[in-house]
């Protein structure tokens, strides 16, 4: 019996001997939700090729990437956006480009909208197609839920307060948002290009619309002319160390540029 | 004791039986307890501010927190699919036990039990393709109270048939061959005689089923709209407190994270007293 006791503490202690900590350093990348579960593929892959690292990638929005690249609480902040001024104390590594497209049904005989169209129409002053030189019928206007970052950017760059908006449906994810408006002829609604185009080659009846004259699509994106967009940065304080370097110029490599495209973002440049 | 004794001589082993089915039910309770705990604990910076929660503005960004709006949708998208699926759910089940030839019955019954084990988010993803289209070709958004009505009660409908059979079919056992011995029509027998017999079971199961439609997330988060607001006809789009859960938990931080456990907290405060309420009304058979 007391040999049994002993060859079961024996196993419990190298049991316990392999959770003690070993030499891995930890990076840890915290801030946009957006960037968040491309950033965690990305680090999974430097993992492979890395064994001594581990990527550690928390979402949080990206005013908390910016918060914990500045206080040192994260190695590398994730911020969905391009830096602002006052933001220059940190040096930005772009890893892909976003835009978001309006998107209608196919059926609709719209081509292209104004950025006062669209405001118009989610402020409430417009509620029909006719007065947008479509068809007569009432406009239902598809709309994000609250904390996305697709809500943010449309917010932010058409000036629309959240509270001012009347949507007829709010939506979750892109998908959902295409479904919807590929069901329902009168429709309107925006999602992110990339998912768009790949949901219309796949037949989804849906038209991406043309913003203020640019028509919405990856190649005007890269060109830089659709206005609808934001970059993905990586954000960094000051001189990192290698390992973090390494991972930098990682997400910025061809090496993953088949991740970015999966998440329906464009590679940078 | 030798081990030659039979297993069904040995009295450690009613011992064993006792104590594991004892553990499993006091396990089963104390993780309804604790959830009960968290979710309190996780809202209770905002449960001490009640009025602030009673409103219908719903802006996260803002710090305002109303909860109002999407309880009253929560009840009544519930409260429309048991209007529309309890008639119909009995007329059916009356039917199938009255008048349906025994073959048809036979082939019905299964079928339903196919229905009931149909996951909700098929039905959720029927409504978004198919209903909401529909509607919305009628009567525009098409997104609604009404279609999530539709929808929970096609969702509930197969297992309230299935508990309804059985009620009736017990009460019509017990009751249907002296009723009928006094001459009155089948109409009569079932209308006075049966239902009426039946009632203290249909009711629990009715119960429950509301408690399902009350729970019920991805389905409504399809086809409801998810506009929180009164809705001013049933062809309004709603939030239920379920949708709002999903659409926003990954997204939520501080306060907001904290209206959102509350939503859950109300939830299961409902959902425990239905099942008090299906307990109580089950206890005067």
């Amino acid at each position: 019996m007391i040999s049994r006791n002993l060859i079961a503490l024996a196993c419990t202690t190298l049991l316990l001997s392999a959770c003690a900590p070993q030499d891995k350093q930890t990076i840890t990348v915290s801030g946009s939700s957006t960037i968040a579960p491309l950033m965690a593929e990305i680090g999974k892959r430097f993992e492979a090729q890395h064994p001594d690292v581990r990527v550690d990638v928390q979402a949080g929005g990206s005013s908390r990437g910016l918060q914990d690249a500045r206080s040192g609480l994260a190695a590398i902040g994730m911020v969905s956006r391009s830096l602002n001024p006052d933001e220059q104390d940190l040096s930005p590594f772009i890893i892909a480009q976003d835009g978001i497209a309006m998107i209608v049904h196919a059926s609709n005989p719209l081509d292209d909208i104004s950025s006062e169209q669209v405001v118009a129409l989610y402020s409430g002053r417009l509620s029909d197609w006719s007065d947008l030189g479509g068809a007569a019928g009432q406009v239902v206007k598809v709309h994000k839920a609250e904390g996305r970052s697709t809500l943010e950017l449309f917010l932010k760059h058409f000036k629309l307060d959240n509270a001012e908006v009347h949507p007829d449906l709010v939506i979750g994810d892109n998908q959902q948002g295409i479904k919807s408006v590929a069901g329902n002829p009168h429709a309107i609604g925006y999602v992110s290009i990339g998912t768009a185009e790949y949901e219309v080659n796949l037949g989804a009846p849906i038209k991406l619309l043309a913003l203020d004259g640019q028509p919405a699509s990856t190649a005007a994106l890269l060109a830089g002319q659709y206005p609808l967009q934001r970059e993905l940065n990586l954000v960094v304080k000051g001189d990192p160390d290698a390992n973090t370097q390494a991972l930098l110029a990682f997400a910025q490599s061809s090496e993953v540029a088949d991740l970015v495209e999966q998440h329906a973002f464009i590679p940078a440049p | 004791m030798s081990s030659s004794t039979p297993l069904s001589l040995r009295p450690n082993l009613d011992w064993l039986l006792r104590a594991a089915s004892l553990g499993c039910a006091l396990t089963a309770a104390v993780v309804l307890l604790l959830i009960l705990l968290f979710l309190t604990q996780a809202s209770w910076p905002l449960l001490q501010q009640p009025a602030s929660l009673l409103g219908t503005t719903w802006q996260p960004s803002t710090g305002q927190f109303g909860l109002q709006a999407m309880l009253g949708s929560s009840l009544l998208s519930s409260l429309l699919a048991l209007l529309l699926a309890v008639p119909a759910g009995l007329l059916v089940s009356i039917w199938l036990i009255f008048y349906a030839p025994r073959a048809v019955a036979r082939v019905y019954g299964g079928m339903l039990g196919l229905m009931a084990s149909i996951p909700s988010v098929v039905y959720g993803l029927w409504g978004l393709v198919v209903l909401v289209p529909l509607l919305g070709a009628w009567m525009p958004p098409g997104a609604s109270l009404l279609a999530a009505g539709i929808v929970l009660a096609l969702m509930i409908l197969p297992l309230l048939m299935v508990q309804a059979d059985v009620a009736l079919r017990e009460s019509a056992r017990r009751h249907l061959p002296a009723a009928l011995c006094l001459g009155v029509s089948s109409w009569s027998a079932i209308r006075r005689v049966l239902l009426p017999a039946a009632w203290p079971r249909l009711w629990p199961a009715i119960l429950l089923q509301l408690g399902r439609a009350l729970g019920e997330t991805m389905a409504v988060l399809m086809v409801a709209g998810n506009v929180v607001q009164w809705p001013g006809s049933p062809f309004a789009p709603v939030r239920t407190l379920t949708a709002n859960i999903a659409l926003e938990m990954s997204y939520a931080t501080g306060p907001h994270l904290q209206a959102l456990y509350l939503s859950g907290w109300l939830l299961l405060v409902l959902a425990l007293l239905l099942m008090a309420l299906a307990r109580i009304y089950g206890s005067r058979t």
